[in-house]
């Protein structure tokens, strides 16, 4: 074959002017590359559940291949020897095959559960960021309200997925579900019976879910996550306080090949760990809990961690049955788990207009803040945290009270006086700690920085040389305006010190060819 | 609005000009993007230096140490004995499968991340650029056209001038949205009294000859199968009584000790006194819990107490199952028991007197459960 003429560059131009023909692309694909992008490890925290959710899709469409789901009755034949002979489902029985018979199998199915719980554990925290630095706040209020959403979608996936082994755990979760659905006023039998297509558990009800959990759910986090990846494509990211950056500009990096390099890399990062973990340690041994019998359960039964403080709530919750005798109940696990829920869907849905009422703010907002500068949102934020985990520990108060030797019942007292107690408690210590921050930071602008250097004057009075951040007035005071951006606190932050020695076996010197300028100069805006 | 030094921001050049450098026409679409450049500069500018080697050459090593682990992974994928043969020592090779397989993948995907990621952050120029936001609405110019658009489409439709128009097609489109979803109603059964009747019930379920109490097998239950103090699991001795088909109908058979039966007696509901629900010292309650549905199944000798691991309600044994800690509200249901006395075994003589199981919103609530 002959050699074609001219190098890699005029090939490279003669395929982007093909394409250019066809899809007018010169312009678009210039702002693309050229799009700036702000930098802060705390904005990558989305991307870990966006990078796990594709490792699911992955994962999935492999489980998938080999997944029945059937309620169907079998008798088991493979080579796990303990559970042969028993009868089971054929989803329970292509589980394990999917553990014991697939090439790989069982760590696919490692992989796709670890991934669901980074998947989840990363909106948590994303989620925590955005509401602690308000990026909520005008214009993004409807990419929160699309992120709350999503995250719900997401438990009810996870949920469907580990109910669809209808191992004898995830059957449990399942007859917890079933207790709960029959307990909503007017609809509750008649939505169960709907659900489980009669009487619990009938045979209908995992491929039932299973359409939800691998079409319609998908499929409706795809859809939602490409908006909200476009709203903030869009909108534009927010960024943190600093010099040179208002409300109106962005300051950063482009986003090839800055940006996309950094992706690529932490998306292979986060597949990476998940895969280490898949391989070393075990999640959910089905083939442990045998198949799904109404009348077998054992104690330490806890769901995944996103749904045990539901679990939880439902543990704590008084038994309080209201009857209107003789026809209607209310059961008492309706509190906790329907409203108890529907309240954890609905509250942070308004969240951004409830504070709009009270700040009475309708501008738009594209520097973040520190959580110290809102002492009340902060507050809030953490009183939700502690609320939170006192239910996660609540849905878990068996394995605490056995591990830890402490009376089951006294677990179960101190989860429901602590849910009342602490939330209050951590709101006012939160409220204090953010004001005691904010007049820190004051106190270094108007003083200057503690040098640790303790002088003595001629009278024997000791005194700390303080170092202000500016020329002082006649009064050692310095007038410097906060403006929401870090205060630095300790004397290196401002270049006091050396860069400490570099080098392992021996010092080297800092690489000269550099130009001498070191990044946190630059990153500090001096030029 | 632009919110830096418009004096450094440089000037529109002539793209015509030939003596532009690729440079220079770079900086133009970024200007045309209203971006500005604060800080570039190569992070090595005398290139080929040692250190810019030695930086390539981690980046590379990285590389090609992700292809070495993902041929491993390949490698052991195929050839690793990994066939489960029912026994499990760390001895065996096949126990390695599953680890071997994540740590190779998983250090392919770390070594190429990291490499990426190096690449990124030591190779590429240290840049800063700040771009305008334009955050807000369209200019009132824009707006204006835009609601004559829309004005001007609702005009040619004439949605204000046809009133009737737009009611007839809202009431018409009212059913066609009803029918989208009325398949759905397929889903709908109705429950009946599928929740307040069990397995145990003789009419329904076995001819109306007494239902006997079964073990798992299928084996029946006789009085000298439990000892003093000791429990079982029953269930209904009809076909598939033992199967999730009855997932109401799991009942726990207790033999209480001689002590604790005389408690029970006394403290025994009316309507159980009536319908004489204990055989002896045998007493029978609803394994399923009343509070949200799990097997209520750790039992608790020494306190006489019944526990539901799922949510930790706690039934007083010798007091009808009543709850005594936790959200559980109502008793576990007792199921009247006798001996047959030609066959020797167990049998119910009735269904639960009130409905088993966690309450639901139709429950009926029955006098008797006021004595409770």
């Amino acid at each position: 074959m002959k050699r074609r003429n001219g190098n890699a560059d005029s090939l490279m131009t003669k395929a982007g002017g093909e394409l250019d023909d066809r899809f007018k692309l010169a312009r678009p694909a210039r702002v693309l590359m050229n799009k700036v992008f702000p930098d802060h490890w705390s904005f990558l925290l989305g991307e870990i559940a966006l990078f796990s959710f594709i490792l699911l899709l992955l994962t999935g469409t492999f489980l998938a291949l080999f997944f029945e789901p059937s309620m169907a009755h079998t008798t088991y034949e493979g080579s796990y020897v303990p559970l042969q002979g028993v009868g089971m489902s054929k989803a329970y029985e292509s589980t394990l095959d999917i553990s014991f018979e697939v090439r790989g199998g069982l760590i696919m199915r490692q992989m796709h559960h670890w991934a669901t719980l980074l998947f989840m554990a990363s909106m948590l925290v994303h989620m925590m960021r955005i509401f602690f630095t308000g990026a909520f706040r005008a214009p993004r209020e409807t990419n929160w309200l699309i992120g709350i959403l999503m995250f719900w979608v997401a438990f009810f996936e996870g949920f469907f997925g580990y109910s669809l082994p209808d191992d004898g755990l995830s059957g449990t979760g399942l007859r917890i579900m079933e207790g709960m659905t029959a307990s909503i006023p007017f609809i509750g039998p008649w939505a169960s019976a709907a659900l489980f297509g009669g009487p619990f558990p009938g045979d209908s009800v995992i491929s039932m879910i299973y359409i939800f959990h691998v079409f319609l759910f998908p499929l409706i986090l795809l859809a939602l996550i490409t908006v909200h990846v476009g709203l903030v494509f869009a909108q534009k990211h927010t960024q943190w306080p600093g010099p040179g950056r208002t409300e109106h500009n962005v300051v950063g990096f482009r986003m090839f090949p800055n940006y996309v390099m950094k992706q690529v890399g932490f998306m292979l990062f986060i597949w990476g760990v998940v895969a280490a973990m898949a391989g070393l340690f075990q999640i959910n041994p089905v083939w442990l809990f045998g198949p799904y019998e109404a009348s077998v359960v054992s104690s330490g039964s806890q769901p995944d961690f996103y749904v045990m403080y539901l679990d939880g709530l439902i543990r704590l919750f008084p038994a309080w049955e209201f009857r209107m005798a003789p026809y209607f109940t209310l059961a008492p696990v309706f509190w906790p788990g329907i409203v108890g829920m529907g309240l954890s869907v609905l509250l942070p849905l308004l969240y951004p207009a409830i504070e709009r009422r009270f700040t009475k703010d309708r501008g738009h907002h594209n520097l973040l803040q520190r959580p110290r500068d809102v002492p009340a949102r902060t507050g809030v934020g953490v009183m939700v945290i502690v609320f939170w985990l006192i239910g996660v520990v609540s849905g878990g108060n068996d394995v605490f009270a056995e591990t830890f030797d402490i009376s089951l019942n006294a677990m179960t007292w101190g989860g429901r006086i602590g849910i009342v107690v602490l939330p209050i408690l951590s709101y006012y210590l939160t409220y204090r700690i953010c004001l005691g921050l904010q007049q820190h930071d004051r106190e270094v602008l108007a003083h200057g920085l503690e040098t640790g250097i303790l002088m003595r004057d001629p009278d024997g009075r000791f005194y700390e040389v303080h170092q202000p951040l500016a020329e002082p007035d006649e009064h050692g005071h310095t007038e410097l305006e906060y403006s929401g951006a870090p205060v630095p606190k300790k004397m290196n932050r401002v270049g006091a010190l050396p860069p400490t020695d570099k080098g392992f076996f021996k010092s080297i010197e800092e690489p000269s060819d550099n130009g001498g300028t070191s990044r946190d100069e630059i990153e500090a805006g001096h030029k | 609005m632009s919110a830096h030094n418009d004096e450094n921001r440089p000037d529109e050049v002539d793209l015509s000009d030939p003596k532009l450098t690729r440079f220079e026409v770079y900086r133009e679409g970024l200007r045309r993007d209203d971006i500005e450049i604060i800080h570039y500069e190569p992070r090595f500018p005398k290139p080929g230096t040692g250190a810019e080697k030695r930086m390539e050459r981690i980046v590379g090593g990285l590389f090609l140490g992700a292809g070495l682990f993902a041929t491993l992974f390949v490698v052991a994928y195929i050839w690793w004995p990994w066939e489960y043969d029912g026994t499990a020592s760390w001895r065996d090779p096949q126990t390695w499968y599953t680890p071997i397989l994540g740590v190779t993948l998983g250090l392919s995907l770390l070594l190429f991340a990291v490499g990426v990621l190096t690449w990124a952050k030591k190779l590429l120029p240290v840049e800063e650029l700040v771009q305008d936001r334009h955050d807000g609405g369209s200019s009132t110019e824009d707006r204006r056209i835009a609601e004559s658009t829309v004005d001007t489409t609702v005009e040619d439709m004439g949605l204000k001038r046809r009133p009737f128009l737009v009611k007839a097609a809202l009431l018409g489109a009212a059913p066609l949205g009803l029918a989208a979803v009325a398949p759905l109603g397929g889903l709908i059964k109705d429950p009946g009294d599928s929740l307040m009747v069990t397995a145990w019930n003789a009419e329904r379920y076995n001819d109306g000859d007494p239902v006997g109490l079964m073990m798992k097998d299928g084996a029946l239950v006789r009085p000298d199968m439990v000892s003093v103090g000791g429990q079982i699991t029953v269930f209904p001795a009809i076909e598939h009584g033992a199967s999730n088909e009855f997932a109401n109908a799991p009942t726990l058979l207790i033999h209480l000790r001689e002590q604790d039966a005389e408690k029970l007696r006394e403290n025994l509901y009316p309507m159980y006194q009536e319908v004489d629900a204990m055989w002896g010292n045998f007493v029978a309650y609803s394994k399923i819990c009343t509070h949200v549905g799990c097997p209520a199944s750790l039992y608790e000798q020494q306190s006489q107490r019944l526990l539901c691991p799922c949510h930790q309600s706690q039934f007083n044994v010798i007091d009808n199952a009543a709850p005594i800690f936790g959200p559980a509200t109502r008793h576990l249901p007792m199921l009247p028991i006798t001996v047959d006395e030609q066959e020797g075994h167990f049998v119910a003589t009735s269904d639960f007197l009130v409905p088993p199981g966690p309450a639901f919103w139709n429950r009926p609530s029955l006098p008797e459960e006021d004595e409770e």
